[in-house]
C-alpha cells in the first residue's frame, strides 16, 4: 500500500476500512472527547477550573484513532493541548477533570494541571508545555524500546507551530538516523496561536514538506476523517514496530475554539471557520456510519452513555477535596522529599 | 592501587557502571569512535559496542531529550555535553523538563540520568568554552549538582550519580583533567551530599569545590607557613545536595568563613553558603564572611587575563591575609 501523496493534496490511503467494532469504538471515543472538552469549557466558565485550558474540539479524530490503534504498552507524548490524548489512552475522565479543577483526586493530585496530564500506567508519558521539547524526549523512549527490543512504539503529537522550532529538526534527524520506533504526528490546525502557520513558514505543509529532509516519506492526511486516521495510525505504528523507523504524519484539522481560554479566535476569517465546521469529524463519521447501515439507536445509545459518564465524572471531580498542603514539599526527588541540604 | 589522571578516571568510572548494569548507555558528540574530545572515553566503544556507546549529531536538545525519555522507560543513560557552556542551547530540557517532571506528575516519573560535562576555565578557551555553570544548575529545583576534585572522587561520585534515581549534572573540571591521584583497585562509590574535609586548621574555614580545591589547599599551606594562619579546607564535592552541616560545624569551630568559587560572583553558590552561615551561626562568627570568586565578567581568553580573573593561589592568600588581619 502506498503512502505517497501528490504535493499539497491530502489523499485517502488505500486499504480496507477498520472493522465495525473498531469504528464504533472510534465513534465512542470521539464523542467522549467532544463532550468532555465541552464540559471543561463549561466548568471553566463556572470558575471551577483556574489558569488555562487548551481544548481539542474539532481535532478528535487524530488522537482517537491513534489511541485505538496503539498497543497497550506503547507510549504517548502530547502537548499542553493534551486532554484528548490522555483520554484516548483510556485514562478515566474523573481524575482528568479533577486535575483540571486542582483537586486531590486529580491525575497528579493537582500538582500538574491542564497542561501536564500524565498517566504512566496508561502509557501516557506526559503533556509538555514548552513547544517542541517532547519530540526529543519521545525519541528517548523509542531508543529504550529499541535497545530493550520490547516492540514498543512512541507516538508524539504536536501542533503545526512546533515544526519551526529547532528541537523538531534535531529530533527528526536523530530518529531517522537510528531508525527509532516512533511516530511523529503533526496536528496541523492552520494556526500556531494567533498567527497562521502559512504566514511564517517557508513551505506550504509545515511537516509533510519537510519529511524529505530526513529521508522520510511525505504523509499528508485528512485529520478530520477517523477512518483515514485509523489506517494511517495502524500503518505508521506497524512500520515503527517492524524496525523500519520513524514516520512523520501531517494531519490537517481545525480547532473549533480559540488557542486557549484567553483566545476567542477572532483572527480567523468567518468563511474559513464556517467551511471547517462543515468538516466536523464527528458529524462526518456519524453520517458515514448511518449511511453504511449502522442503526441510529446504536449511535444514540453511545451518545447518551457518554453524556452520562461525563456528568458522573464531573460530579466525582467536584466532590474531590483540595490537594492538601502536605503535597507541596513532596516528590521533588525520587526518595519523595525535596531535601537539598542537611 | 594506581595513579590515575582525572581524565583516565572518567573512562574508568563509566566502564565501572556499564559493566555492572546493562541498562547504562552512554551518548554524546565524538564520545565513541573518537574517544571524546578530551580523550576521556577512549576504549568504551570497543568494550561495550555501538548500541551502548553512541556518537550523536551536534544536537544537544536531541541528546538530552533522548536520555530523559530513555530514563523514563527503563534505562540509566549518561550523556556528555562536551562543554558546559553548551547547556545554554538545551537548557529547556534541563530546567523545564528534567527538573520538573517528577514533581509535576506527583511522583509518577523517575529520571535516573547523568549529564556529564567539561566545566570551568583555565585552558585559554575564551568566554564560550570556559564558563563555570554550577550556579546555573543549582538555581533550578530538581537537579543534583556534582563536581569532583580528585580522580578517586570522580569515580566514586560518578557511580553514585549513575545509581541515583534523579537527574544529575556531573561537572568535570577541564583544568583538572591532567591532575593525578592515587586510586585503589575495585569498585568505588562515594555518597552524594557529603563534603570532604581536606585540611584542618583552627583560624578560618575555606569552603570550595572543583578546580579551586587544589588552589585553596596550596593557599592554606602558604598562609600557614608565611602568616601562621591555620585554615580548614572543605571540598563540598556536591552542591545539591549540600553538606551544610559540615560547613556549619567547621565555621563554628574556626569563627571565619571564606568561600573560593570559580563561578561568577553574583548569585554564586558561596552566597547561599554565606546566607546559611549568617542565618544559623551568626553568633559563632569572629569576622566578616568573605567570598573569593570570579568577577562579574565573561572570561577573557589570554593567559594573563584569565589568570587574573579566576581566583588564583595568590589571590586567595592575599585576600585571606588581609581580611584576617
Amino acid at each position: 500500500m502506498s503512502m505517497t501523496y501528490a504535493p499539497g493534496e491530502p489523499t485517502q490511503p488505500a486499504g480496507a476500512p477498520p472493522s465495525l467494532q473498531v469504528r464504533l469504538a472510534l465513534y465512542r471515543r470521539m464523542v467522549e472527547l467532544r463532550v468532555f472538552e465541552k464540559r471543561v469549557y463549561d466548568v471553566f466558565l463556572q470558575g471551577l477550573v483556574k489558569g488555562t485550558t487548551h481544548l481539542s474540539l474539532g481535532e478528535e479524530a487524530i488522537s482517537a484513532a491513534y489511541g485505538e490503534a496503539m498497543r497497550k504498552d506503547d507510549w504517548t507524548f502530547a502537548t499542553y493541548r493534551g486532554h484528548a490524548h490522555t483520554l484516548s489512552r483510556g485514562v478515566p475522565m474523573a481524575p482528568i477533570m479533577a486535575e483540571l479543577m486542582g483537586r486531590r483526586g486529580g491525575l497528579m493530585a493537582g500538582k500538574g494541571g491542564s497542561m501536564h496530564l500524565t498517566s504512566v500506567e496508561h502509557g501516557m508519558m506526559g503533556s509538555y508545555a514548552i513547544v517542541g521539547a517532547h519530540l526529543p524526549i519521545a525519541n528517548g523512549a523509542a531508543l529504550s524500546a529499541k535497545y530493550r527490543k520490547s516492540g514498543q512504539v512512541a507516538v508524539c503529537f504536536f501542533g503545526d507551530g512546533t515544526t519551526n522550532i529547532g528541537a523538531f529538526h534535531e529530533a527528526l534527524n536523530f530518529a531517522a538516523v537510528w531508525k527509532l520506533p516512533i511516530v511523529f504526528v503533526c496536528e496541523n490546525n492552520l494556526y500556531m496561536e494567533y498567527t497562521a502557520i502559512s504566514a511564517v513558514t517557508a513551505v506550504e505543509h509545515p511537516a509533510a514538506d519537510r519529511a524529505g529532509a530526513y529521508g522520510l516519506e511525505r504523509i499528508l492526511v485528512d485529520g478530520n476523517d477517523a477512518d483515514v486516521m485509523y489506517e494511517t495510525a495502524t500503518r505508521t505504528l506497524e512500520r515503527a514496530r517492524s524496525g523500519e523507523g520513524p514516520s512523520l504524519v501531517e494531519a490537517l484539522t481545525y480547532r473549533h475554539a480559540g488557542h486557549s481560554r484567553a483566545d476567542p479566535g477572532k483572527y480567523r476569517p468567518d468563511q474559513e471557520v464556517a467551511e471547517w465546521m462543515q468538516r466536523d469529524p464527528i458529524d462526518i463519521y456519524r453520517a458515514r456510519l448511518l449511511s453504511q447501515g449502522v442503526d441510529a439507536s446504536v449511535l444514540g445509545r453511545i451518545d447518551s452513555d457518554v453524556a452520562d459518564a461525563v456528568a458522573v465524572a464531573t460530579e466525582v471531580a467536584k466532590a474531590s477535596p483540595p490537594p492538601g498542603e502536605d503535597l507541596i514539599m513532596k516528590d521533588l526527588w525520587s526518595d519523595g522529599s525535596s531535601t537539598w541540604r542537611n | 592501587m594506581a595513579e590515575l589522571s582525572l581524565r583516565e578516571a572518567v573512562g574508568r568510572a563509566i566502564a565501572q557502571e556499564m559493566r555492572r548494569d546493562p541498562n547504562v548507555v552512554f551518548m554524546g558528540e565524538d564520545v565513541a569512535a573518537a574517544g571524546g574530545v578530551f580523550k576521556s572515553t577512549v576504549g568504551l566503544l570497543e568494550e561495550f559496542g555501538p548500541e551502548r556507546v553512541i556518537d550523536t549529531p551536534i544536537s544537544e536538545q536531541a541528546i538530552l531529550g533522548a536520555i530523559m525519555g530513555a530514563s523514563m522507560t527503563g534505562l540509566r543513560p549518561i550523556a556528555e555535553i562536551m562543554y558546559s557552556d553548551f547547556f545554554a542551547v538545551c537548557w529547556d530540557l534541563v530546567v523545564n523538563q528534567m527538573a520538573k517532571t517528577r514533581y509535576m506528575t506527583n511522583g509518577q516519573v523517575s529520571l535516573p540520568l547523568v549529564m556529564k560535562t567539561g566545566n570551568g576555565g583555565g585552558l585559554r578557551f575564551g568566554a564560550q568554552h570556559s564558563q563555570s555553570i554550577e550556579n546555573w544548575a543549582m538555581a533550578v529545583p530538581g537537579i543534583k549538582v556534582v563536581m569532583p576534585s580528585t580522580p578517586r572522587d570522580l569515580i566514586g561520585l560518578f557511580a553514585a550519580s549513575v545509581r541515583d534515581d534523579d537527574p544529575v549534572i556531573f561537572l568535570e573540571q577541564k583544568a583538572l583533567y591532567a591532575s593525578k591521584g592515587e586510586v585503589e583497585d575495585g569498585e568505588i562509590v562515594e555518597p552524594l551530599g557529603k563534603a570532604a574535609i581536606r585540611r584542618q586548621g583552627g583560624d578560618a574555614t575555606i569552603v570550595t569545590i572543583g578546580t579551586m580545591v587544589p588552589r585553596a589547599l596550596e593557599a592554606a599551606d602558604r598562609l600557614h607557613q608565611e602568616e601562621g594562619i591555620s585554615c580548614t579546607v572543605i571540598d563540598l564535592r556536591t552542591l545539591i545536595p549540600l553538606d551544610a552541616a559540615c560547613v556549619l560545624d567547621m565555621v563554628s569551630a574556626t569563627g571565619r568563613l571564606f568561600t573560593v568559587e570559580e563561578n561568577p560572583r553574583v548569585l554564586g553558590w558561596g552566597a547561599e553558603i554565606a546566607s546559611i552561615v549568617a542565618d544559623e551561626i551568626f553568633y559563632d562568627l569572629d569576622g566578616p564572611l568573605v567570598r573569593i570568586a570570579t568577577p562579574y565578567i565573561p572570561l577573557p581568553a589570554a593567559g594573563e587575563l584569565e589568570d587574573k580573573t579566576i581566583p588564583s593561589v595568590d589571590a586567595i592568600v592575599e585576600t585571606i591575609r588581609k581580611r584576617m588581619g
